[in-house]
């Protein structure tokens, strides 16, 4: 299980430092001259020159490759232009009210999505597994803005019963908070509800065909023992692997639903910075954005291993 | 060189296989709906300016933002213009950025794969880093970054959605190369020495086409949805075109005030055409990967 996880690690790694380059070559090299983009087409030279020596981009590529890579590793992401004030703390306020957000809808995706995922399996192929599988695929392509608007609609506007702001007051308590917080969540819950119940239902029919629930039902167990005791503990499997790999999506997501509901976030902060053309905030927040899924999906790679004794006593892969 | 009694055995079997394949399409309920929700939009995009009932850019400010009424069947915007008209001839832009986007990443994603699946080794190895740190990042995050840095147009909108859907269209063509190349016709082209040129894209491209059919629909769900967002954000078709995506980045502030119409109605529209696409391919995955 070491190697395993070594081998995952080293990999992470090596996907950092390309992301790296990706987002160098999109934030340096795609603009041509970036002080140039920042400032329009009928700023003045010499402004255009003296912000490209402020950033550094009048240095030669490779130089401003490497200052960049060497202050990212460290932390020092440098500062924003629109903000004045350093990346690197920009991005952690941010990341915590994202955090927020994002605790909110999982709590509510992942039992209903397993749930759904269950249900759908231990009907498979009638009414209802039809249903939940085409319904939450359906919902799982539209993209997240669409819902943040249809849920403002319906519960802002029409049953007035939820605040369409993601913003609780200054002062308020945890509970005010969550209120604020339900239908941003509710928004980006519809989203990663199919995937999360395709998965389960997937995981679940292979688990139900499979020898020892046979074995395991014919040797006299209660249908109940069958499918919590030998079922679901192989079938949750791959769901694990798949929650971990919806922060992706979840960032994602978060961009549209923090502008539309207004709420100071990872997303509404990498939309500004793009907005602002803010180069530095802009290719540090893209870094972090992917430090953060590459973080998950290695903790879940540990999750996966430490529950099947598979990968837990088995060598490397 | 494939000899002449190849063909004739080949050929036969191939028409076959389609004929068949055609067969299950048209009995495919999955499909046939999502046609014709696509086939709408379609229909819209291409001679939608005629069939409307007004003019979907005239603003007339004396009838800003009226609720859905007989003249205006889903109200009026914020300077006046008739939603649905803008809503109808509204499909055009996304319907020509996403598949042309799509176009793009499947061309340069199938090269890329066959290159990488024929060869395997460092090539190979590359590809799918490369592939891991784009996954690494949503796309509407990648895509907002390179439309900064080149600048928000069509053509650039088109650039970067086909140049960031091209190593995951790689990976999937590459996966189709892996099984093909231990065939046998791929062992009898190497022990005749054919070019490697010709192996890759006269002999395997056209026994992968099925896998790079279904992607080529898969990805073109996700590049409305990409449009679509990237547009809503304001980075993507600029406006004044009547775009869904830019008109609900130009209305949905009213929303809070109770003005639902201008919203609702581009909404609606992205869903359908998502969800048709996605049906579209659905209805051949399962034809093409039973």
């Amino acid at each position: 299980m070491g190697r395993f996880l070594l081998r995952r690690f080293g990999l992470a790694l090596v996907t950092l430092w390309l992301l790296s380059i990706i987002v160098f070559v999109a934030a340096h090299v795609f603009p041509g001259d970036v002080g140039r983009r920042i400032l329009g087409p009928f700023a003045d030279p010499a402004a255009v020159a003296s912000l490209n020596h402020q950033l550094g981009t009048d240095q030669p590529i490779l130089s401003q490759y490497w200052s960049w890579l060497s202050g990212a590793v460290t932390g020092h992401l440098g500062t924003s232009l629109n903000y004045r004030d350093s990346v690197a703390s920009l991005l952690g306020r941010a990341i915590g009210n994202s955090a927020k957000l994002g605790v909110v809808a999982f709590v509510l995706v992942v039992p209903l999505g397993i749930l759904g995922g269950i249900v759908a399996a231990l009907n498979r192929d009638r009414f209802l597994d039809r249903f939940i599988t085409v319904a939450g695929l359906s919902a799982a392509v539209i993209p997240e803005f669409v819902w943040a608007i249809v849920v403002i609609i319906l519960f802002g506007v029409v049953l007035r019963v939820l605040p369409v702001t993601a913003q609780a007051p200054e002062g308020s308590g945890v509970l005010t908070q969550l209120e604020y917080l339900i239908l941003p969540a509710i928004a980006l819950v519809l989203v990663l509800f199919g995937y999360i119940a395709r998965i389960t239902r997937a995981g679940m029919i292979e688990a139900l065909d499979a020898d020892y629930t046979r074995t395991a039902a014919l040797k006299g167990l209660s249908w109940a023992t069958v499918i919590r005791r030998h079922v679901l503990r192989n079938a949750l499997l791959p769901t694990v692997a798949v929650v971990a790999s919806q922060t992706g999506y979840l960032i994602g997501g978060l961009v549209v639903i923090e502008l539309i509901f207004n709420y100071p976030g990872i997303g509404y902060l990498l939309f500004t910075a793009a907005q602002k053309k803010d180069f530095p905030l802009l290719q540090g927040g893209v870094m972090f954005v992917g430090l953060v899924y590459l973080t998950a999906t290695l903790l879940a790679d540990i999750a996966y291993s430490l529950l099947n004794p598979r990968i837990r006593y088995g060598s490397a892969e | 060189m494939a000899t002449a009694i190849d063909e004739l055995v080949a050929l036969p079997a191939r028409q076959v296989a389609r004929r068949e394949r055609l067969r299950l399409l048209w009995h495919s309920p999955t499909f046939l709906l999502g046609l014709v929700v696509v086939a709408f939009w379609v229909l819209c995009a291409l001679v939608g300016r005629l069939l409307v009932p007004h003019d979907p850019y005239l603003p007339d400010l004396l009838s800003r933002l009226k609720p859905p009424s007989a003249a205006h069947w889903f109200g009026t915007d914020d300077i006046g213009r008739d939603v649905f008209s803008r809503v109808i001839v509204g499909a055009r832009g996304i319907l020509t950025v996403a598949p042309l986007a799509t176009l793009l990443g499947t061309v340069a994603g199938t090269s890329i794969g066959l290159v990488a699946g024929y060869f395997r080794g460092i090539v190979d190895e590359v590809l799918m880093r490369v592939v891991d740190a784009f996954l690494a990042v949503p796309v509407v995050i990648t895509g907002m970054l390179g439309l900064v840095a080149l600048g928000p147009s069509t053509a650039t909108l088109i650039l970067v959605i086909g140049f960031v859907f091209t190593p995951l269209i790689a990976r999937t063509v590459r996966a189709a190369v892996l099984a093909e190349r231990e065939m046998e016709y791929v062992q009898a082209g190497r022990l005749r020495k054919e070019n490697a040129l010709y192996m890759m894209f006269v002999e395997i491209l056209p026994n992968v086409l099925g896998p790079v059919l279904v992607e080529f629909t898969v990805r073109l769900g996700y590049a409305i949805f990409a449009t679509a967002t990237l547009s809503f954000l304001g980075f993507g078709i600029q406006p004044p075109a009547a775009d869904w995506g830019l008109n609900l980045h130009d209305q949905y502030i009213y929303l809070t005030g109770g003005l639902w119409w201008p919203v609702l109605f581009p909404a609606l529209a992205i869903a359908t055409l998502v969800v048709g696409v996605n049906l579209l391919a659905d209805g051949l995955a399962q034809v093409y990967e039973r």
